[in-house]
């Protein structure tokens, strides 16, 4: 029984694929246009901002942290990078680095939160939430960018993949998303990730430095919602100051549902991309269905509590 | 009696923290080869040794002198990178990564070349090799490298952790409590293992509360008692009522018999 329990994977590993096999099921019978190629298409656009925020929320859960931030700090980049290309004229590939410079800024700060003064990242990050979410609408006054070059919405466009219009975007996040488990899998830098979240005393004692390993997951973190706040520009063609509200919870409930656990140390990362497509398909099928989208803020709210509980349990059974 | 070659000396080590005097002048001997176990109450000065011992804690005043040439430790790297490697207690493993992880956590080794140099790639086949091969070598009984430190027992996680320092230590291995909150029979695997470190040729600073695992695998017993070393006893004349009179202070080191003092 042991024996057999250890060559399994964890129930978590499994949970994010058979919630996505039920959901697509579901979808599948209850509504005709949900297999549909144009459908598929849409939902992987969708996907792709959640998706890439995941993976720097995913590393912060890995060290045992949370950031509640990152989709206001998404929002805040796109509202940087358009505003800048427009307004003040800057060229594009300039504008998208200050964009990502900003939310690697944010990075920073909630990292040097909570490694220098020792804040609990729940705090900090839910500070750091509103500060991004002022600025947005300050910067912005509000007001959605329009004014956005062609060459920072590329990655909006697509190309036919068997039927179905896949954007250059969602390639760009797949290939993050092979290059983040690489990393987590394969280099000391990234079993370091690890190592802090399971255990923040033997890896000190080890001799590695655990509190830049911890700053450089959030600046890294920072990043990767640079990355998303380009892809959101480049998805929606706009800058919009109140994008990242959905986002927020939405990459929380991604990474928990695919299995990250948020006690830290625990979890593969391509579990997350599978989160965010479970997300992405219950958004766009209740959508289809005709479901009012409080009802979708309704099933993520408990999607999430659900994974966690399960989460939960299962370190519990395993004790 | 010959001399046999110090590895590890300290002289007059004072520590003070405050209106507290952890350490009040205290001596260290380490012979080459030898279980040395340091034993002392609470408050003793014990630990403020070992800490100053291991790099974990500065002296304000003495001096350390490891085989020979004098050193100052900054911090518990600065002993480690001399070949001193320590055992915290229960702190020592990361439970959800696998034995083989933990052994190289932090002294991972990369793959030669591109894959390596550029892509940071880790050698994950040699360090697993190594560490079957280390964990051989001190005949620790475990089957596989690849399973997760939380799937052993808790004297397994001891042998891992000690194992690990035993396999990366050039000089000597400080070992805090290894055995407490082990069972009879965990107890007496990581004792078994401490003595094979030894046989090796590794000398061993074993700081311990537990009186018959001190007994039955020291040397010799280092008593430190108010923030000096009382007494060196012979754990194969003394008695365990005296040493802890010793310990105590409810015998007076000059009243130790003479052939109860190890040299």
């Amino acid at each position: 029984m042991d024996a057999l329990k250890n060559k399994l994977p964890p129930i978590g590993q499994l949970g994010p694929f058979i919630a996505l096999a039920i959901a697509c099921a579901f979808f599948a019978i209850t509504t005709d246009r949900f297999f549909s190629p144009e459908n598929l298409s849409l939902i992987l656009q969708q996907v792709m901002v959640v998706g890439v925020i995941a993976i720097g929320q995913t590393l912060i859960i890995l060290t045992a942290g949370i950031d509640l931030s990152c989709g206001m700090v998404m929002a805040l980049g796109s509202i940087v990078m358009t505003k800048f290309a427009a307004d003040l004229g800057l060229p594009t590939p300039i504008a998208v680095l200050c964009g990502v410079g900003v939310t690697a800024l944010f990075g920073l700060t909630n990292g040097l939160l909570v490694t220098r003064i020792k804040l609990p990242p729940f705090i900090v990050t839910l500070g750091t939430f509103n500060i991004a979410f002022a600025i947005t609408q300050l910067y912005s006054n509000a007001q959605t960018v329009t004014d956005v070059p062609d060459a920072m919405t590329w990655l909006g466009n697509t190309f036919p993949l068997g039927g179905a219009a896949v954007s250059y975007g969602v390639v760009l996040m797949v290939l993050l998303y092979l290059g983040a488990w690489f990393w987590l899998r394969e280099t000391g830098a990234g079993r370091h990730v690890y190592a802090v979240g399971n255990s923040p005393e033997a890896t000190r004692l080890v001799g590695i430095p655990t509190e830049r390993v911890l700053l450089g997951v959030y600046v890294l973190a920072g990043v990767f919602y640079g990355i998303a706040s380009l892809l959101s520009v480049a998805r929606t063609g706009v800058g919009d100051p109140n994008a990242g509200q959905t986002e927020n919870l939405d990459a929380i409930t991604a990474v928990v549902l695919g299995g990250t656990s948020l006690f830290g140390g625990r979890g593969v990362i391509l579990g997350s991309l599978a989160g965010a497509v479970v997300v992405g398909v219950l958004r766009n099928g209740l959508t289809l269905m005709g479901v009012s989208s409080v009802y979708q803020v309704l099933v993520t709210g408990i999607l999430v509590i659900v994974a966690v509980t399960v989460d939960q349990l299962s370190r519990k059974a395993a004790r | 009696m010959t001399n046999p070659q110090l590895v590890m000396q300290a002289k007059g080590l004072t520590k003070r923290y405050g209106q507290v005097t952890a350490l009040d002048g205290a001596d260290f001997e380490l012979r080459a080869g030898e279980i040395l176990a340091v034993i002392g109450d609470n408050g003793a000065g014990k630990s403020s040794l070992i800490k100053c011992l291991s790099g974990a804690t500065i002296p304000d005043e003495g001096d350390i002198v490891l085989d020979g040439k004098p050193i100052h430790f900054k911090n518990p790297m600065d002993a480690r990178r001399v070949g001193i490697e320590t055992v915290y207690q229960d702190l020592a493993v990361a439970p959800a990564m696998t034995i083989a992880e933990n052994l190289f956590l932090g002294r991972e080794v990369r793959r030669s070349g591109f894959l390596g140099n550029v892509l940071r790639m880790l050698d994950k086949t040699k360090m697993l090799e190594q560490s079957v091969a280390r964990m051989q070598d001190l005949k620790v009984g475990i089957r596989s490298m690849t399973q997760a430190v939380e799937t052993l027992s808790g004297g397994q996680r001891q042998c891992v952790a000690v194992a690990r320092a035993a396999a990366f230590a050039e000089h000597v291995v400080i070992l805090d409590e290894p055995t407490a909150a082990l069972g009879v029979k965990e107890g007496n695997m990581v004792l078994e293992l401490i003595r094979r470190i030894r046989d090796k040729g590794l000398p061993v600073i074993l700081i311990s509360h537990n009186m018959p695992h001190v007994f039955e695998i020291a040397d010799r017993i280092h008593v430190a008692r108010l923030g000096r070393r009382a007494a060196i006893l012979n754990p194969k004349k003394i008695s365990m009522s005296d040493t802890v009179a010793v310990m105590t202070g409810a015998m007076p080191p000059d009243q130790i018999p003479a052939d109860c003092l190890a040299h």
